[in-house]
């Protein structure tokens, strides 16, 4: 879920996360390795045939 | 660790000019020395993916980045080496074309979640076999090269700016805006790249690995100068970074686990956890508004969006190929393994 930055996210514990991006991306399934910040983990996983990849921006 | 003082600027130096790798690029190397009565041959008798035409391209094309040692800035407009450059352009272009073809009724959004999927086993992905068997050796042959990108990173996609406006061009600069750093210098990803440089002990000044790089490698940054360069290929400029961010997060992911595992310092492990935070953000924010603004915009430029997906694929498997053959082969994927034996 993209949240406009920056953005507090207070944790069940009570710890405060901060990111000042322009824009968060806020794990809404609890998968990421991130949390509270999205990594991508909720994508669906399949055998494809086309290959993955690798580059970054 | 990498500390604010040790950092040099990699851009603070002027590379001197690779070494030729056939007539084409001899002749344009000549041009660029200032030598008269040079002949450059027709790029049609030229591989377009290969290495003699990839330097010569990518040789004109740093001309408006950072040019070379000896070569005025001034000839960045040389009409002359313009003239070369187009036609080595129409020739990578039409391969392009060619090799990835794009049906009338292609969806730009279909293309994009098919990007989404995650494979079940990643054969044939280069930050895959990084993660699960990759050598320190082999990170910094892979860091050496893609320097080629990340020390002048998301430079190629600021050209497109002017030519969106609206939605399109609000988005594309917030993005842009968080790769240059959010206005603080010692965040900008090209600096992260170096920092990561550093503490993998390879040289960060400009340029440093463009003699060692395959023609593999200088296709995928030269089909984003391409693509950058060019008004009318603006939307294959959007679509090509769309589909980085896609895949960046995920395969950033498995790069910093490698990383990780190998004992790399903090800076470099720093540069890929970023980019799985910020490219998950990126991703959402370049599909849904720099592609959805421009094709609500320009609902005719769809199927140019496909062809920059599809062509970055492309160039991204070939490059996979080549650097996965030769370390499953237990070879450098270099072309001069020797260069990155130099320390910073």
């Amino acid at each position: 879920m993209l949240v406009e930055g920056p953005v507090e996210v207070v944790g069940e514990d009570g710890e405060v996360t901060v990111c000042d991006r322009f824009s968060v991306a806020v794990c809404t399934c609890r998968r990421s390795k991130i949390f509270p910040w999205c990594d991508t983990s909720h994508r669906k996983r399949a055998k494809r045939t086309t290959k993955d990849e690798d580059g970054t921006a | 660790m990498t500390t604010t003082t040790a950092r040099r600027l990699s851009r603070r130096t002027v590379p001197a000019l690779p070494e030729p790798r056939g007539p084409l690029s001899a002749a344009v190397m000549g041009l660029l020395r200032g030598e008269r009565d040079v002949d450059v041959p027709s790029p049609a008798a030229s591989e377009p993916y290969g290495d003699d035409l990839q330097l010569a391209l990518y040789v004109l094309y740093e001309l408006h980045y950072q040019g070379f040692d000896g070569v005025p800035d001034e000839r960045e407009w040389d009409s002359g080496l313009l003239a070369v450059r187009g036609a080595l352009e129409d020739r990578f272009l039409g391969a392009l074309r060619a090799d990835v073809p794009v049906g009338a009724g292609d969806s730009a959004w279909a293309a994009l979640d098919e990007l989404q999927v995650e494979p079940v086993d990643g054969t044939g992905s280069v930050s895959h076999f990084l993660r699960d068997e990759g050598t320190v050796a082999q990170l910094r042959e892979y860091a050496a090269l893609r320097s080629l990108y990340h020390l002048k990173e998301a430079d190629p996609h600021a050209w497109v700016i002017p030519r969106l406006y609206g939605r399109a061009k609000a988005a594309m600069v917030a993005v842009e805006f968080d790769e240059f750093g959010g206005g603080r210098a010692d965040e900008i990803h090209a600096q992260l790249f170096a920092d990561l440089m550093t503490d993998l002990g390879l040289e960060t000044a400009y340029g440093h690995y463009l003699d060692a790089a395959p023609a593999e490698m200088l296709a995928t940054v030269n089909l984003m100068s391409l693509f950058g360069l060019h008004r009318a290929l603006r939307a294959a400029l959007v679509g090509h970074f769309a589909s980085v961010e896609v895949t960046s997060s995920p395969g950033s992911r498995r790069l910093a686990e490698a990383l990780r595992r190998v004992g790399a310092g903090a800076a470099a492990v720093r540069f890929y956890a970023e980019h799985v935070e910020a490219d998950a953000v990126h991703e959402q924010v370049v599909r849904h508004d720099v592609i959805g603004g421009l094709l609500e915009e320009e609902p005719a430029l769809e199927a140019d969006v496909v062809f920059g997906i599809r062509a970055t694929g492309h160039l991204e498997d070939r490059l996979a190929d080549r650097l996965l053959a030769a370390w499953r082969d237990g070879r450098s994927a270099l072309r001069s393994p020797e260069r990155a034996g130099t320390a910073a």
